[in-house]
């Protein structure tokens, strides 16, 4: 177990180096100097020259990339151009309201897909399968800011139920969770049609498995046989999906913080592109990024200690 | 008098479209897909106005007999640029996903009939490529090149590859152990032979039905990209660029907003369920895998 630990999060570490360095080649790769390209068309020539000694201009490529990492060690990812703040400080300010806005989502689309997978599968080939079936089709691909925008329109706009713009007021939880509704239905409602069908087929699955089988024959109840026995091992491919889906859930945030105004990394990166705030558009990237592979990397360890056929195999 | 005739035999690709058409979800999904095919590919006659024709003195009007689903701002018909914005999708959508297909067959096929190490290589990659959100990913390159048609194809090309590159891998790894490929080895087939004439076609099924499934994904970045001002500049319509003037004048009128979101959710709805239906008829084992 441990070592199957060691050498995922070994391999998170590689990827991430592999990555890091991807985003810093591009930044090279672009036509003009990097300082520029980093900096932007706003700023100071006294933040040109700390810029060009921090990233060691003069040395080769290699040392460069060298440099680049122990900065971001350090937790150094430079300044920002407008504010001069550290860009790490104006980062980390914005990651909790996304994370919380991610967590809330994919928190409630887990429990309702789950519960109509588990209806669809005891209930297999009714009316309400086939229903849940095609309304998980038809909303599994339909696009987070899409959602965000109808549910603007009509919840917030038009019958105004809840507010369009905001986090709510700090401190105040009422507040901050009816501002969280309608953000939290635009990314999360996908995830209820796809964590339905995916639960669905692995419970039907295991349901047809020998140990379930003789869990029938000795005449334990359906319900005890689904909810104790069964569901466990059924919402197994749900935790790597999530893990996995961090990704989208993370695109879908920025859309969805855009359209309700909401702070977040997302609003942070698209307010950065527009006053062309380099530094603050790569650290944003650097974050969401780091944020991606460790959440795939904890996802495949959960799966290994909830599933021990990962952890031996393969 | 008994009839003794065999009914002949169809094709392979009659006998998909057979069996597609007789499950009402495939048949729902090949119909809209056709619609959308047929609206885009006949934009110039289908839509009744030039979608960048400007008439001020009619902006913002709702839906009625001269403007179907009513103008935007500026006095442009929004039903023609609803008709001219599948065009661009479908611009952005087909070069990505062959352009991506085309890449990830080639990777694919080589980390999983090649040496273990260059499978490692391409494995490490794919797995690199994939560690960026795409959207944060598509938004620093286009901070960096600035926003354009093709830097959204390129971007979403790029982080699109290991999708497909994963899936020809495992199915070129479990064909190589195949008997059949054996046999092909011992009678003296050079690699090339067995990797275009009997690997290819048996990955290209699977292929296709994750292509249909991807098309959604694509035509839903690139309007997002445009929807936040990052994809096809302006005057280009785009669903999106519809769907961030909607959203600028929501408090004025509803109809931009509604009129840029159907075609991306019919879209969506109609190759999930095209590629759904594809899925079952190519290959029945894989039922309930697709998706995110």
């Amino acid at each position: 177990m441990l070592s199957y630990v060691i050498k995922r999060i070994g391999l998170a570490a590689v990827i991430t180096v592999l990555a890091v360095s991807a985003l810093f080649l591009i930044v090279h790769m672009i036509p003009g100097d990097p300082v520029s390209t980093m900096l932007g068309p706003r700023a100071t020539p006294e933040m040109r020259a700390a810029l060009e000694a921090r990233m060691g201009l003069d040395k080769p490529l290699i040392a460069q990339i060298g440099l680049f990492f122990a900065n971001m060690l350090r937790g150094d990812l430079g300044m920002d151009v407008f504010s001069n703040r550290p860009v790490t400080d104006i980062v980390l300010n914005q990651v909790p309201y996304t994370l919380t806005l991610i967590l809330v989502s994919i928190s409630w689309s887990a429990v309702l897909g789950i519960a109509l997978g588990c209806y669809s599968a005891v209930n297999r080939n009714s009316l309400g399968d086939r229903l849940t079936g095609i309304l998980s089709v038809s909303v599994i691909a339909v696009p987070a800011f899409v959602v965000a925008l109808y549910s603007l329109l009509i919840f917030a706009v038009k019958l105004q139920w809840f507010p369009a713009i905001g986090a709510g007021d700090a401190g105040d939880w009422g507040d901050q969770l009816h501002h969280l509704v309608l953000p939290s239905l635009a990314i999360g409602l996908s995830w209820v049609g796809y964590i339905a069908r995916l639960v669905r087929a692995s419970m039907l699955e295991v349901l047809g498995e020998g140990h379930i089988r003789t869990a029938r024959a000795f005449g334990l109840p359906e319900r005890r046989i689904v909810f104790g026995y069964a569901l466990r091992l059924a919402i197994l491919p749900t935790v790597t999906v999530i893990g996995v889906g961090m990704g989208f859930l993370l695109s879908a945030a920025v859309f969805t913080e855009i359209v309700f105004s909401r702070p977040g990394l997302g609003k942070l990166v698209i307010d950065s592109i527009t006053t062309r705030n380099y530094p603050v558009v790569m650290g944003s990237v650097l974050f969401s990024t780091l944020i991606f592979v460790a959440s795939t990397t904890l996802a495949d360890i959960i799966n290994a200690i909830l599933d021990p056929r990962i952890r031996a195999g393969k | 008098m008994t009839d003794l005739t065999v009914p002949k035999p169809r094709s392979e690709l009659g006998e998909i479209v057979y069996h597609l058409v007789r499950d009402p979800l495939g048949l729902t999904g090949l119909v809209i897909v056709l619609l959308i095919l047929a609206s885009a590919l006949f934009a110039p006659w289908i839509a009744p106005y030039d979608p960048i024709a400007l008439n001020v003195p009619d902006r913002l009007q709702g839906p009625g007999a001269a403007h179907l689903l009513g103008t935007d701002q500026l006095g442009r018909d929004t039903f023609s640029r609803v008709i001219w914005g599948g065009r661009v999708a479908l611009q952005v959508a087909l070069p990505t996903i062959g352009g991506a297909i085309l890449i990830g067959l080639l990777l694919g096929m080589i980390a999983g009939y090649g040496p273990k190490w260059i499978d490692n290589l391409i494995v490490l990659l794919f797995d690199t490529v994939r560690s960026f959100p795409t959207v944060m990913f598509a938004l620093a390159v286009v901070a960096l090149v600035g926003p354009s048609l093709n830097t959204v194809i390129v971007v979403i090309m790029v982080t699109s590859v290991p999708t497909y590159g994963r899936v020809v891998r495992t199915l070129t790894q479990s064909l190589k152990e195949a008997e059949f490929i054996t046999a092909e080895k011992s009678l003296g087939a050079s690699t090339p032979r067995i990797m275009t004439v009997h690997i290819l076609p048996n990955v290209l099924g699977p292929l296709a039905v994750l292509a249909a499934m991807d098309i959604p994904t694509v035509v839903g970045l690139e309007a997002g990209l445009s929807f936040l001002g990052m994809g096809v500049k302006p005057p280009t319509p785009s669903w999106g660029s519809l769907l961030n003037d909607g959203y600028n004048l929501i408090r004025n009128t509803p109809w931009l907003i509604i009129a840029g979101g159907i075609p991306l959710i019919l879209t969506t709805i109609g190759f999930t369920f095209l590629g759904e239906a594809l899925r079952d008829v190519v290959d029945p084992k894989l039922r309930g895998k697709g998706g995110k």
